[in-house]
């Protein structure tokens, strides 16, 4: 049994419209002012507010236990629980397993009810205005891209909780056999991708280029693979500090000449593998072991290069940032920039918080991701010099920046007007970014 | 011999619930599923619907083959559980088998125990507990005309709306004043006596057998009822004979606690035969409901696996759905089935004519019992606000007017 897709609902936003119910009744009986015959049930809350009655689809589900006649399955391959109409008694006592209200008896219909998705395409989704119902198909992703393989070794050495090995194997996952991977000093080799104790960390051919030639080696390597006529990927697998310190000229350089190769960066502002050093993509403020907290010094003094922003000015074929977060934008991302790399330069970036060097707990990886784009600490979008820059998560109603702040250890000694400082800082590169979309 | 990691003997809803619970964290061990029945597992609960028709037995199946192949489960069938040697960890069946476990499991349901008339020994009867009983009078069925049916609960009802439906004149005896005593009070009582009358069934409350005769039965009256097919519905009990000798504690069931272990370390039981705490009253008593056998079920299964996510029982509440004659009763928790207890509120609507009732009873602000007949309600969602003695003051007055618009609110609102 793999991951499911699933609706969602988010009562904090629900207008309590009732669009979502007519839409039921309507797919469920033809009729939408039939709203007995809708599946889900929208109730009113008191003070504008509402809250629904919507199947869960439990895993375990207690109406298919309770169900004496085998008329109610879980579907394990699409997580509905199915409901047959010829099996059914009539004698509801899935009513009694459910809590939530959500298979239920109407006399007017004549027999139990329950959301069956619509099949995968659920019609109260698309009529809600208020995005307070969703219907989240990232499950299929994993269960797509679980069954390839898995083309780093197993038991590579990352900290617990680092987003870069599991967005490492999913990138390897996706691209295939078929590359050459450079990984130029920094946490991703560190973790023994290109191999530890005379082993081999990946399934693929993987070399370790100088923090400075990264993107050079990999062009020559391209360029040799095409003159001999073959098709094969050329991806970097580079961290901020390789990307946009020492590495950036040669970088720049492949970037400018069109080189035919997918530069990933993952982005955990520095050094963190070699001590938690500062570089030029560590963010204001942040405490590194080179920018303390101290009687001068506050942490970092001065604010980060934007790296992505910079490769969008190289007019690159292909510019976008992602998260681990978004799976679904970062595969639609990945798709993209690889196919963009066949013809030009493409460049992904990727934020990638760090517990052991950012100070929050392991487990708290994946929030914090949350947190940087929700409050437009950071910003997710894409750039082709055909289309300009698109945002592809929504900037207009950002979570507190405190709010993420407050969730990581290098921040913990910010003064209000550093905090002030950052604030303009995002406000303005917002602005600034705005103003490359057509 | 066979042996087992896990044996469970029983495969109605307790058992596969237990299967389902070992399972999910023990996916390899030899579990061996043991029926006494040769059919696939079935629930009882669907035995009236083989009866009438609407079900076909061999469309019954809780579980296929297939399933039990897939999940690595030995089922076994035609199974009699004969005796046990927990120390030595051995269970004995019929035609000398015998299975060694490591954990065993017992969810063997209750039999249908049978009032002590004089001359019940001379007639021939019926009883409605097995596959092979549904399968039987169904048959008789087709050669009868008059139909008598001794107790009305679940069973008693059910079956003899099928008769009625089925053509035949049907009566029932029943000692108490009315339907299904102990899940609804008379007035709701009233409302299926109605359609069971309508629909040509002679009640005859307050009065038992006194004695039978082939063709005959007197009531403690004096009257004669003539009958050509004899349903005996007075109530089920756990059969535990096969727990002479083994050292295991019963009662009216096998004593459990709210973990569903029996005094012994390697023995769990659940379901009818196991006799359990109640959430509504002190002491213990045998549940015999399925949602509960399902709970206890799932629960013990979780204990045999040492699955961590096991929750203790926190007791059996009373809860039943019915429907009659294209009709819906439901009745969850307590308090709902006779007079009003001394610190309760209750409110009550009944509507003779458009045939609905409703009583909710409350303590403190809390929910103690539902019953409603022909009158929408959520019964899991009042299950869990019993369970959870879920404060209701805030919403009382709504609450009370449209018990099944709040309780989704309540519901949404908790689960978050």
């Amino acid at each position: 049994m793999g991951a499911f897709n699933s609706l969602t609902y988010n009562a904090t936003i629900c207008l309590g419209c009732g669009e979502c119910m007519m839409a039921c009744a309507k797919a469920k009986s033809g009729d939408a002012d039939r709203f007995d015959q809708s599946r889900i049930k929208i109730v009113p809350a008191g003070d504008n507010k509402f809250e629904a009655a919507l199947c869960r689809q439990c895993g375990d589900a207690k109406c298919v236990m309770n169900c004496p006649a085998g008329a109610l399955t879980k579907n394990a391959a699409s997580g509905v629980v199915d409901w047959n109409a010829d099996l059914c008694v009539s004698c509801l006592l899935c009513t009694v397993g459910c809590a939530y209200g959500s298979i239920t008896f109407e006399s007017s219909v004549g027999h139990v009810a329950k959301c069956d998705t619509c099949g995968g395409d659920p019609a109260c989704v698309k009529v809600c205005k208020s995005g307070a119902l969703g219907y989240v198909t990232t499950a299929s992703i994993y269960n797509d891209y679980g069954k390839q393989e898995d083309l780093f070794a197993p038991g590579l050495a990352a900290c617990q909780g680092c987003n870069s090995e599991l967005m490492i194997r999913h990138v390897l996952r996706r691209v295939g056999r078929n590359v050459v991977v450079a990984a130029p000093p920094g946490c991703i080799p560190g973790m023994g991708t290109v191999g530890y104790n005379g082993k081999a960390g990946a399934k693929v051919p993987i070399f370790h280029p100088l923090l400075t030639n990264t993107a050079s080696m990999l062009a020559g390597l391209k360029r040799t693979y095409e003159r001999q006529g073959r098709d094969v990927t050329a991806l970097a697998l580079a961290g901020d500090g390789g990307a946009s310190d020492v590495g950036f000229q040669s970088l720049s350089g492949a970037a400018e000449r069109g080189e035919h190769i997918l530069f990933l960066c993952f982005d955990n502002e520095g050094y963190m593998n070699t001590g938690m050093q500062a570089s030029s993509a560590t963010s204001f403020g942040s405490w590194t072991s080179t920018t303390p907290v101290g009687d001068k010094l506050q942490g970092k003094r001065t604010d980060a290069k934007n790296l992505p922003m910079v490769m969008m000015m190289h007019n690159a074929a292909y510019v976008a940032t992602a998260s681990s977060v978004f799976m679904e934008d970062f595969y639609r991302k990945l798709d993209k920039a690889l196919a963009a790399s066949k013809q030009g330069f493409a460049y992904l970036h990727l934020y990638a918080p760090c517990p052991s060097g950012w100070r929050f707990p392991a487990s708290l990886t994946i929030d914090v991701c949350r947190l940087m784009v929700e409050s437009n600490f950071v910003t997710l979008w894409e750039y082709t010099p055909e289309t300009g820059l698109v945002f592809t998560r929504p900037t207009d109603k950002p979570k507190p920046l405190e709010s993420y702040l407050k969730a990581i250890g290098k921040y913990r000694h910010l003064a209000q007007e550093q905090v002030d400082r950052i604030k303009k800082l995002l406000e303005d590169r917002l602005a600034m970014l705005k103003r490359f979309v057509r | 011999m066979q042996s087992c990691t896990y044996l469970i003997v029983g495969a109605s809803h307790a058992g596969l619930a237990a299967a389902d619970a070992i399972r999910m964290i023990d996916p390899a061990s030899p579990l061996i599923l043991a029926s006494r029945d040769s059919h696939l597992p079935y629930s009882p609960t669907i035995l009236p619907y083989v009866v009438s028709g609407r079900s076909k037995a061999e469309r019954t199946a809780l579980r296929s083959e297939a399933f039990f192949k897939e999940k690595s489960i030995t089922f076994l069938r035609q199974a009699q559980l004969q005796s046990i040697n927990a120390e030595k960890g051995l269970a004995h069946f019929d035609q000398g088998t015998s299975i060694r476990f490591d954990k065993l499991l017992l969810a063997t349901g209750a039999a249908p125990s049978l009032p002590a008339i004089p001359g019940l020994g001379d007639v021939a009867f019926h009883v409605l507990r097995t596959m092979d009983d549904a399968l039987g009078l169904k048959t008789a069925m087709k050669g009868a005309r008059r139909a008598l049916v001794l107790g009305a609960g679940l069973i008693g009802t059910h079956a003899a709306e099928n008769m009625a439906e089925a053509g035949m004149t049907v009566s029932i005896v029943e000692p108490q004043m009315q339907l299904l005593p102990g899940y609804f009070d008379s007035q709701a009582s009233s409302l299926i006596e109605k359609a069971f009358e309508g629909h040509g069934i002679d009640l005859k409350f307050g009065r038992s057998v006194a004695s039978l005769k082939p063709g005959v039965a007197v009531l403690d009256d004096g009257q004669d009822v003539p009958f050509d097919l004899l349903l005996i519905a007075t109530g089920v009990r756990p059969a535990l004979s096969y727990l002479d000798g083994s050292g295991i504690r019963i009662d009216r069931g096998i004593l459990v606690d709210e973990r569903q272990r029996t005094n012994l370390p390697a023995v769990w039981a659940a379901g009818d035969c196991a006799q359990v705490r109640l959430f509504q009253s002190e002491g213990t008593g045998v549940a015999g409901i399925l949602p509960m056998a399902v709970e206890q079920g799932r629960i013990a299964g979780q204990g045999m696996v040492d699955d961590e996510g096991q929750k203790p029982f926190p007791g059996a509440v009373s809860l039943n759905t019915y429907s009659f004659f294209g009709q819906q009763a439901i009745s969850v928790g307590a308090g709902i089935s006779g007079a009003d207890s001394p610190g309760t509120e209750t409110v009550l609507r009944f509507d003779e004519g458009a045939k609905t009732y409703l009583r909710l009873v409350l303590k403190e602000d809390r929910l103690v019992g539902a019953a409603s007949v022909n009158h929408p309600l959520d019964p899991g969602i009042l299950w869990q606000l019993i369970l959870r003695q879920t404060d209701l003051s805030d919403v009382k007055e709504r609450f009370l007017a449209d018990p099944k618009t709040t309780g989704r609110l309540l519901m949404s609102r908790l689960w978050r």
